[in-house]
């Protein structure tokens, strides 16, 4: 049989030992069925089945592709340094983060590293309130009970512990999530050197 | 000229410069179209970000001092000099090269406006700038970030309204005038910062500010920004059914402002730092003014948030990366803050309070002329005292509004603006002041006239103002708040040692309105042709009855405030050099708000202008 012309219900063309017994099947019915074996010389002869109560025409389906595309490997995006050196050249200029950070705490007294890591606090809070607009990703409070519909964000929303059945999903919120909905970084010259996060001072 | 689509509002502060604006078609009666230029400057080298606010630094950086490209704008590869955020930060570690209070400058009579002194204690080899030239680069930067966000409707082209100190005398009037034409102003009018603030208040009440006021009312406008205060009264008066506004009065030019606060809590927390053995060098001074700011504002209260009484960590970074072993911790307590700020600088004086003058020093430094009193308040008191008289003249305020004894100005209502009065512990306790003052007398206390944007009403109100200059709004009348007077030698006999004494001639009287003339005096003065014809010059804040030609030979020395002199040069064309001609003085005041004096002969139809003088010839007062 000509590919074109498979039933419109069928897949794959009927195997050899499913053609037995729809062959003997077919002999007596068309036997007892004028109309039937009317449609059958029609098919056989290349013609459009004519149309039937019994069974809507279907238009043929287009032909498969022999071979199904091998799914692409995720692209994975390589993040430009700048921005990153940007907000650490913020971060160290407003909030000493890389002095701090650097630091072996091991010498000094909690009262010490508790004064530098004021003015660390400070700058970092003034860093991410200027730059950036950070909202929760929930709004209810934490260790209330929340409803998750099907098909909510799972990238906004991380399941744990007993992750079982279908959604909607109830469990409790243990952290509301931050989701930035603005950035803010300044803008740099063309030819401004990003690496230099902190510049040597030398006083004259 | 094409029609104007924005009403632009540039508020050149002393420490911080801002631009609103209106969007003239797009608005109707008091619901208005309106917002905020964000300013793209330089934060750090090679790095640029809109922030609201443009502080009005310039910083002249070396030669060698900026990598290629660090100073690169929107708008400019490259500028020889850096405006805004990063001059103020660069200026604070290297602050022979940082000018700063360039409006300050610009209206200090002692020195040359156009001269380049700036920065004031600035190395020979730093390349100075004018204080004219330094408002100029401002209102140039905010020029160019208009420009660059509205493309299509280029600034050239809009209706420009700048602000200015109350105070401000009529050569820094012109200057600020002169400063906006260079970088690009066409269309230009000057508004007094009080005014502006309150255009503010009655836009954002959107129409709701006429319940909130009442004819016979009187705002006091006090402004404390970060370099000035500034105070004005506004009256309001019923006219045909509608409510008028009209500014009444204005104080003096007082240097005293927010960074003194600041500063003098600095010294505090240094002193503090001494006595336990730790002495800061400039810039560790520095670093712990930012931080007393910030420790200030917890402990005052600011927008939002309520004052916090517990003391206030201070930690002074150490300059080196060793930030943990370096750094100075020290706090900054309630009474401390009290007794600077709040004491200091607001402290509950009786209303027949003034300011303590200290005699100065023989040769004191040719700096600016700040406040030798920090107290606002006594400052304030000394304005309503000498005010008193404000409303005589003014139909419906006459006898009722001034009560029985009353030894100062009666304010009903108060408008606060400035960042000073974020902070509700200080604005609360200036109108505490007020009402103990009013109290005294048995009148009622004044009325807050709240919702102001403290940092952003001065230009919001001066875009506003290009609005209703439209014929769109209320408008504050009132015009010019002082009179002025030409200073006469009196003929007398020559008394050998005795200099003649000065007669005071009026030439511009009180009030006078934009884009008016007065007449002419019927005293002549004689100028000599082809040679710079000097004239001492006054303005009276407070002289409201004089008339044009009013001589006075006797004054009070409060009465009268002597300026910069005037000088006029007639040109020797068509007579001959040295020859004496009769001229008057007419006085004039400009579209833009400026005053301009000519000097009219007795024949013919020439005119000369007369210029202020802003060379800083010092007067013996």
């Amino acid at each position: 049989m000509n590919p074109t012309q498979l039933p419109p219900s069928g897949g794959d063309p009927p195997s050899l030992l499913r053609r037995i017994p729809l062959a003997i099947g077919a002999l007596f019915r068309l036997l007892a069925n004028a109309e039937l074996a009317a449609r059958y010389i029609a098919v056989r002869d290349g013609a459009a089945p004519a149309p039937s109560s019994a069974m809507a025409p279907t238009p043929a389906p287009a032909p498969a592709p022999a071979v199904r595309p091998a799914p692409a490997p995720p692209v994975l995006k390589e993040p430009t340094p700048d921005a990153a050196l940007q907000l650490l050249a913020l971060l160290q200029r407003e909030a000493r983060l890389i002095d701090f950070v650097g630091e072996d705490l091991g010498g000094y007294a909690d009262a010490q590293i508790g004064a530098a890591a004021r003015l660390v606090h400070e700058g970092c809070a003034k860093v991410l309130r200027e730059h950036f607009v950070i909202v929760p990703v929930r709004d209810e409070a934490e260790g209330g009970r929340v409803t998750l519909p099907p098909g909510f964000d799972a990238a906004a929303i991380r399941l744990t512990g007993n992750v079982v059945g279908q959604p909607p999903f109830s469990g409790s919120l243990t952290h509301r999530g931050w989701r930035v909905t603005e950035v803010r970084l300044p803008k740099m010259a063309e030819q401004h050197d990003a690496r230099v996060v902190a510049p040597a001072e030398v006083e004259l | 000229m094409t029609v104007p689509r924005f009403a632009i509002g540039i508020d050149l502060g002393t420490t911080h410069s801002a631009l609103a604006w209106v969007d003239i078609a797009g608005s109707d009666g008091d619901a208005t179209a309106h917002g905020t230029l964000p300013i793209p400057q330089l934060t750090a080298p090679g790095a640029v970000e809109s922030m609201p606010l443009l502080p009005s630094f310039l910083y002249l950086p070396h030669a060698d001092e900026m990598a290629a490209g660090d100073l690169a704008l929107p708008w400019a590869a490259e500028g020889p000099h850096a405006v805004g955020e990063l001059a103020r930060n660069r200026g604070a570690t290297t602050p022979i090269r940082l000018v700063s209070s360039a409006k300050s400058w610009l209206c200090h009579p002692g020195v040359d406006r156009r001269a380049a002194i700036l920065p004031h204690d600035a190395p020979a080899d730093v390349a100075r700038v004018s204080p004219l030239d330094a408002s100029t680069h401002y209102l140039e930067h905010v020029r160019n970030a208009w420009d660059h966000a509205h493309p299509d409707a280029p600034f050239a082209e809009q209706d420009v309204t700048v602000t200015i100190p109350a105070s401000f005398d009529p050569a820094a009037r012109e200057l600020t005038v002169e400063a906006a034409r260079t970088a690009g102003c066409n269309s230009l009018t000057l508004l007094e910062e009080p005014q502006s603030a309150l255009y503010s208040w009655i836009e954002a009440s959107g129409g709701a500010w006429r319940k909130q006021v009442r004819p016979g009312d009187v705002i006091l406008v006090i402004d404390v920004g970060g370099g000035t205060s500034d105070f004005s009264l506004i009256a309001v008066l019923e006219r045909d059914g509608n409510l008028e506004l009209r500014r009444v009065a204005v104080g003096e030019h007082i240097l005293l402002g927010g960074d003194n606060m600041d500063l003098a809590l600095a010294h505090v927390v240094a002193r503090k730092l001494a006595s336990a053995g730790t002495t800061l060098d400039a810039w560790q001074m520095r670093a712990l003014t930012y931080a007393c700011r910030s420790a200030k504002e917890k402990l005052l209260g600011s927008a939002g948030a309520p004052a916090d009484s517990t003391a206030q960590p201070i930690v002074v970074p150490s300059r080196g990366s060793k930030l943990i072993g370096g750094s100075i911790r020290t706090e900054l307590t309630a009474d401390e803050v009290g007794a600077t700020i709040v004491e200091g600088f607001f402290p509950q004086v009786e209303a027949s309070a003034r300011p303590v003058s200290r005699v100065r020093a023989g040769l004191a430094q040719l700096g600016l002329p700040y406040a030798q009193d920090a107290a606002v308040s006594r400052h304030l008191a000394a304005f309503l005292g000498r005010q008193l008289g404000a409303l005589a003249e003014l139909e419906g305020f006459g006898d009722g509004n001034v009560a029985e004894g009353a030894s100062f100005l009666h304010p009903t209502a108060v408008l606060f603006n400035g960042g000073v009065f974020k902070s509700s512990l200080l604005a609360d306790r200036m109108l505490a002041t007020v009402d103990g003052w009013l109290a005294a007398e048995g009148a009622a206390p004044a009325r807050l006239l709240d919702g102001a944007d403290l940092d952003l009403a001065v230009a919001r109100g001066a875009a506003y103002y290009g609005y209703v200059r439209h014929g769109r709004g209320v408008r504050i009348r009132g015009g010019t708040a002082f009179a002025y007077y030409v200073g006469v030698e009196s003929s007398m006999p020559a008394v050998p040692g005795i200099e003649p004494p000065v007669e005071a001639l009026c030439v511009a009287p009180f009030g006078m309105e934009e884009g008016t003339e007065a007449e002419l005096p019927a005293l002549e003065l004689g100028l000599v042709v082809g040679e710079p014809v000097h004239f001492r010059f006054f303005a009276s804040s407070v002289r409201r009855q004089d008339g044009v030609g009013t001589l006075l030979d006797t004054w009070a020395t409060s009465d009268l405030q002597e300026l910069a002199p005037i000088s006029a040069t007639l040109p020797p064309e068509g007579r001959n050099p040295g020859e004496v001609v009769p001229v008057r003085l007419q006085a004039r005041v400009t579209e833009a708000g400026t005053l301009e004096l000519e000097a009219v002969p007795r024949s013919g139809s020439e005119r000369w202008k007369i210029e202020f003088d802003v060379r800083g010839e010092r007067q013996e007062a």
